[in-house]
């Protein structure tokens, strides 16, 4: 396998663009990507979709958006893994730069959610649970990170209020970044009495509904150290697993198995330790979700999420900062981008460039992307090269 | 709409609780599958799954999916069962602020969801107190 580097990176600013398709968002961030990476060719394009055929009635994403990238006839497909197509599309480019198959390749994330109503993205999200044996029953998304919620707090002791600091924290660092789809800061207050989505879930617990794309330019890392004029970043792991796509057929449903699963692969193949990682943008789809990600990946002890949050640990400056660029919940979550674009903020924060968020001293950063509730997980391990 | 097979072939699980314990290990599954999950044995028998059990965590659904407008907000739990197996589905016949973690509940056979004008009335399993 060769080392593999980003040396390219492309974000647009997300939230409900009624005014573009989703073939104008994807090339508009592709392009960036493109510019920014200062490549003149593409070999092979991955695209991270969840649900373009259910949000927009358009399937065959590869060919789409190939020629209206301009970079037709290379190879293109769509990669599906619910909420984590984006990190898996990623890490399909990762492992066609690794394995000398390709050297300039572009993986790019999109949802377009604004051109259904409400109900018809409820409907489309739903798909990532187990449309027999929970969405049968009337479940929804909210109602399963709230399931998972009520039992931790049961277990550990985890306070209404804690919950309700995640959304606080990730706001507040999404109120310093330009890309962010909401950038005011809220209190807990706002949090806890805002609309009962699914108790004890309301509003602000949950990530938004969001038009958005994201890309990313990978190559060989001696490749990188030739062309680029950028800090190089390297893709020192990356990894994926998966567990039961029904929440009530686990072990443990305050646990996300997956994602402890494929950070033990990620730190064993980099070499790296929790206590090693300088930042981590993961997937804050709730803020429960959130609580269980930054235990599964060892950053916290297990049950310790929600106090640690409280006091302070997760936010920048903190400990361990976790999602300095708002997150899913204040940055957005357009589900097939949301992979990538995580990828993007752990670059821009290893090169120095995050502006008012900027993580000091940032060498080492994790990504932890997730589909459903965390039925697949995907993570990656970057590092100034 | 889907047709109607794919609603009548799930009738052994949502109308009668079948489920598949694994002849290697003795693993129940609900609903069955083809290979187990904890031995990798692929020999079942079918068994009835038993109707009382416990709610291990629940929910408020207040903003439902369209098919369930009429019925929001309405509770949902994961149960477990008294062999040990997990099912999730609504908690009926009781309001929000009886809920509890550990609540003792009986499985029945209830109305889930109509399509509409043209569709099928769907019937499964729901959760309700068990009060004595």
């Amino acid at each position: 396998m060769r080392d593999v580097a980003v040396i390219g990176i492309g974000m647009i600013k997300w939230g409900e663009l009624w005014e573009k398709s989703l073939r104008t968002i994807f090339v508009e961030a592709a392009l960036n990507a493109i510019d920014d990476a200062g490549v003149d060719h593409i070999d092979s394009m991955y695209v991270g979709c969840m649900s373009s055929g259910l949000f927009v009635g358009q399937e065959h994403l590869g060919a789409l958006l190939a020629d209206y990238l301009g970079i037709a006839p290379v190879s293109a497909v769509r990669v599906e893994s619910a909420c984590a197509s984006g990190g898996a599309a990623f890490r399909q480019g990762f492992i066609e730069v690794a394995s000398g198959m390709s050297d300039i390749v572009l993986v790019g994330g999109v949802e377009k959610m604004t051109d259904v109503s409400g109900g018809g993205a409820t409907f489309a999200l739903s798909t990532a649970a187990d449309q027999e044996y929970e969405v049968y029953n009337g479940v929804t998304f909210p109602g399963l990170y709230a399931m998972m919620a009520r039992a931790h707090m049961e277990r550990y002791g985890t306070t209404r209020k804690q919950l309700a600091q995640v959304a606080v924290k990730n706001h507040e660092n999404g109120s310093k970044n330009p890309h962010a789809q909401f950038q005011m800061k809220i209190t807990v207050d706002q949090v806890i009495n805002s609309v009962m989505i699914a108790d004890p879930l309301t509003i602000l617990d949950c990530s938004p509904i969001t038009d958005g794309a994201a890309a990313a330019i990978l190559c060989p890392l001696e490749v990188a150290r030739k062309i680029s004029k950028k800090p190089v970043v390297k893709v020192k792991s990356s990894s994926a697993a998966t567990d039961s796509i029904a929440i009530h057929q686990r072990k443990d449903i305050t646990h996300l198995q997956a994602a402890e699963d494929a950070a033990a692969k990620a730190y064993k193949l980099a070499g790296v330790e929790p206590s090693d990682v300088d930042l981590a943008e993961v997937h804050d789809c709730f803020t429960i979700a959130e609580i269980c990600a930054i235990e599964a990946l060892g950053f916290v002890e297990k049950g310790k999420g929600g106090s640690a949050t409280e006091a302070g640990e997760t936010a920048i400056g903190g400990r361990i900062p976790i999602n300095p660029s708002g997150g899913l919940k204040a940055k957005g979550h357009p589900v097939g981008a949301t992979g990538v674009a995580q990828i993007c903020e752990v670059v821009t924060q290893l090169r120095g460039d995050a502006g008012e968020r900027q993580v000091e001293n940032a060498r080492i950063g994790l990504t932890q992307n997730m589909g459903g509730t965390c039925a697949s997980c995907v993570v990656h391990i970057l590092e100034v090269a | 709409m889907s047709t109607s097979a794919r609603y009548w072939r799930e009738i052994p699980q949502r109308y009668r609780l079948e489920a598949g314990k694994c002849s290697g290990c003795g693993a129940i599954w609900f609903p069955p599958r083809l290979v187990c999950k904890e031995c990798g044995k692929r020999e079942f028998e079918v068994v009835n799954l038993p109707d009382r059990g416990k709610v291990q965590t629940f929910t408020v659904i207040r903003v439902p999916p369209s098919e369930f407008c009429d019925q929001a907000p309405y509770a949902l739990g994961v149960i477990e069962l008294e062999n040990g197996v997990l099912l999730q589905c609504q908690i009926a016949d009781c309001s929000p602020d009886e809920l509890s973690v550990g609540m003792p509940v009986r499985i029945e056979f209830r109305k889930i969801k109509e399509e509409g004008e043209a569709g099928i009335i769907c019937y499964g399993y729901k959760a309700v107190p068990v009060r004595e």
